[in-house]
């Protein structure tokens, strides 16, 4: 008995190419007739891949061709070179590698592990995955579990997005009780206060030159209409700006900004400035208690957070290496029967498709 | 030592370890507080080594009443190598020396002694939150995050720890001043003069954040510079008094 990985990802296949593979309905079918024993298929945004375990050889193509939505089911030699293949230990460490983050496109994403161990439920729910794969995916989930908490390759966010709202919950704390003022009412604008709101802040205040607009978005997020005239009186009262206007010139810069913090000099303000160009004066940040992140740097910290979640590869790796050696270990030192016993099932069920991100 | 290499490798984990290891240690320093007390017949203060001992002892014992308090993350990472770096300088310096103590054992000397280097340990605490302060508030400033920043507290919640810390340690050492105009024996008028000095810079910096004339990055600096101030009296006040054979 002999368990791989065949599949596409991001790193070997373009999208138009995944989706060809993605599978459908009748993978099953073919799954079934090429043999495998046990059968697993691990399918998001980025990767498909069949994780099966087989008494003899199943070529790539078969595994190809079972994967191809095409009707006639012809896979050319260029299309199946995009396909990799892991047998055996190289499989685990392909296995385990996905479930901690460290073959994602996004380094150290968790999400992948929330979808492989839908995966693996699902095909054991309906007999797909036997005992070869039950052992196979615990021992992965274990690792992700200990990669994510020994090392730090989930630290810190990756998109622009997070970044704004973690790092106001790294100068507040607790956003309850804080005091947002969003001024534009744009899509970035409703999606930032959404997700101010989705982080508990109740104090949310929207100014737009359109008063209907921002009476609209306010009332979308639970905030309150404030007339554009009066937005910077705001500053004196708020926690945390969010510019995005329109405006091609700075709406915010240190002359008009300072004597409403006059009154506030123990209270930090985090101004997110999202709006290109800018709406506030870079000059803004040097101000005391003024924490001023544009697009820019809110990239930049991005990117600083993927590099750290890089540099922790090696961490990870060496985690995984312990428990491939683990795993190989009690795999050669296991009789047979444990992995082909009476609850070993045949691949007469569908293998999950999870779905797509 | 093992939090802050696992912070410089990218791998720290929020644990208990810092906790439990100054627990450890604050057992032993009571325990030779203790014992050399009972050696003395009284408060265990009368050589600068003593007076050192004493004040990483009062550092572990704030920490460990404020720190869960607070649950301020880090704040055992930051602590732990301050307590390290002054029992190590009274282990290494040649500061144990002892001398026949003129004076007799005063309950008031006693107090006014130990109430102030209680009051130095939460001064301490205040520096080191000032110190994990002033860390934060560069990186935000500077948009250079490295993985420090991402543990630890947030800049209100280390400024709240400040202010209250600098209560505690100011209300302790007011008592230990005051108890000091009980003690029958005179005490040195330079000492007393420097000490109500190091009273009124923590007093003007509580003044200075009550009011809120001083910026949060400025009360933190001036811990630092507070608790410097306050180490240097310290050091002044044992030489002196082991000059003087005073406890």
């Amino acid at each position: 008995m002999n368990f791989f990985c065949v599949g596409l990802s991001h790193h070997t296949a373009n999208v138009e190419t995944r989706e060809r593979f993605a599978g459908d309905g009748e993978t099953q079918c073919v799954l079934r007739s090429s043999g495998c024993t046990e059968a697993l298929l691990l399918a998001t945004c980025n990767r498909v891949e069949v994780y099966a375990a087989s008494e003899r050889r199943i070529s790539t193509e078969e595994i190809a061709r079972c994967l191809s939505r095409k009707i006639d089911k012809y896979v050319s030699h260029d299309e199946t070179a995009a396909f990799y293949r892991y047998e055996d230990m190289k499989c685990v460490q392909h296995l385990f590698r996905v479930a901690s983050g460290v073959d994602s496109m996004v380094v150290g994403e968790t999400e992948v592990f929330g979808q492989v161990k839908k995966a693996y439920e699902s095909a054991r729910a309906t007999g797909a995955a036997g005992p070869i794969l039950h052992r196979l995916f615990q021992c992965a989930f274990r690792v992700a579990k200990q990669v994510r908490t020994h090392t730090e390759i989930t630290r810190g966010s990756v998109s622009v997005g997070s970044v704004a709202i973690d790092l106001a919950q790294k100068i507040f704390g607790n956003l309850a009780e804080r005091k947002v003022l969003v001024v534009g009412a744009g899509e970035t604008s409703e999606r930032t206060a959404r997700a101010l709101f989705s982080r508990g802040v109740v104090d949310l205040r929207v100014s737009n030159r359109s008063a209907e607009r921002a009476l609209e978005l306010a009332q979308l997020v639970g905030g309150v209409a404030v007339p554009f005239e009066q937005w910077r009186e705001q500053c004196r009262k708020i926690d945390i700006l969010i510019t995005s206007t329109s405006s091609d010139k700075p709406l915010l810069g240190p002359e008009n900004l300072a004597p409403m913090l006059r009154d506030r000099v123990d209270r930090p303000l985090f101004i997110i400035d999202i709006a290109v160009p800018r709406d506030v004066d870079p000059r803004v940040n040097e101000m005391e208690g003024v924490y001023l992140y544009d697009i820019d740097s809110l990239q930049s910290v991005a990117e600083q957070s993927l590099a750290l979640r890089r540099q922790q590869i090696t961490a990870a790796e060496a985690i995984i290496a312990e428990h491939i050696a683990a795993f190989k270990e009690r795999f050669e030192h296991r009789p047979a029967r444990h992995f082909t016993g009476s609850t070993h099932s045949t691949m007469s069920e569908s293998p999950m498709r999870v779905s797509e991100l | 030592m093992r939090t802050i290499i696992a912070l410089g490798a990218g791998t720290f984990r929020l644990g208990r370890f810092s906790f439990l290891a100054i627990g450890l240690g604050f057992i032993f320093q009571t325990a030779f507080l203790s014992i050399r007390g009972q050696e003395l017949h009284r408060c265990p203060v009368t050589n600068l080594f003593e007076v050192l001992i004493f004040l990483a002892w009062s550092v572990a014992l704030i920490y460990m009443v404020i720190g869960p308090a607070y649950r301020l993350s880090l704040m055992g990472a930051f602590t732990a190598p301050l307590v390290f770096l002054i029992q190590t300088l009274a282990l290494l310096a040649p500061i144990d020396v002892r001398r026949p103590v003129k004076l007799p054992a005063n309950a008031w000397l006693e107090f006014h002694a130990s109430m102030s280097i209680v009051a130095y340990g939460a001064f301490a605490l205040a520096c080191v939150a000032g110190v994990m302060y002033l860390v934060q508030e560069r990186q935000l400033k500077t948009h250079q995050l490295h993985s420090i920043f991402y543990h630890l507290p947030p800049l209100t919640d280390l400024f709240a720890a400040i202010t209250r810390l600098l209560w505690v340690g100011f209300a302790l050492y007011t008592l230990g001043l005051a108890s000091g105009f009980f003690v029958d024996a005179p005490l040195p008028r330079v000492q007393m003069m420097c000490a109500f000095g190091v009273w009124l810079l923590y007093a003007a910096i509580l003044q200075g954040r009550h009011l809120r004339r001083l910026a949060p990055t400025r009360v933190a600096a001036l811990c630092i510079v507070g608790f410097a101030a306050a180490l240097t009296l310290l050091w002044g006040i044992s030489f002196t008094a082991q000059m003087h054979s005073l406890p």
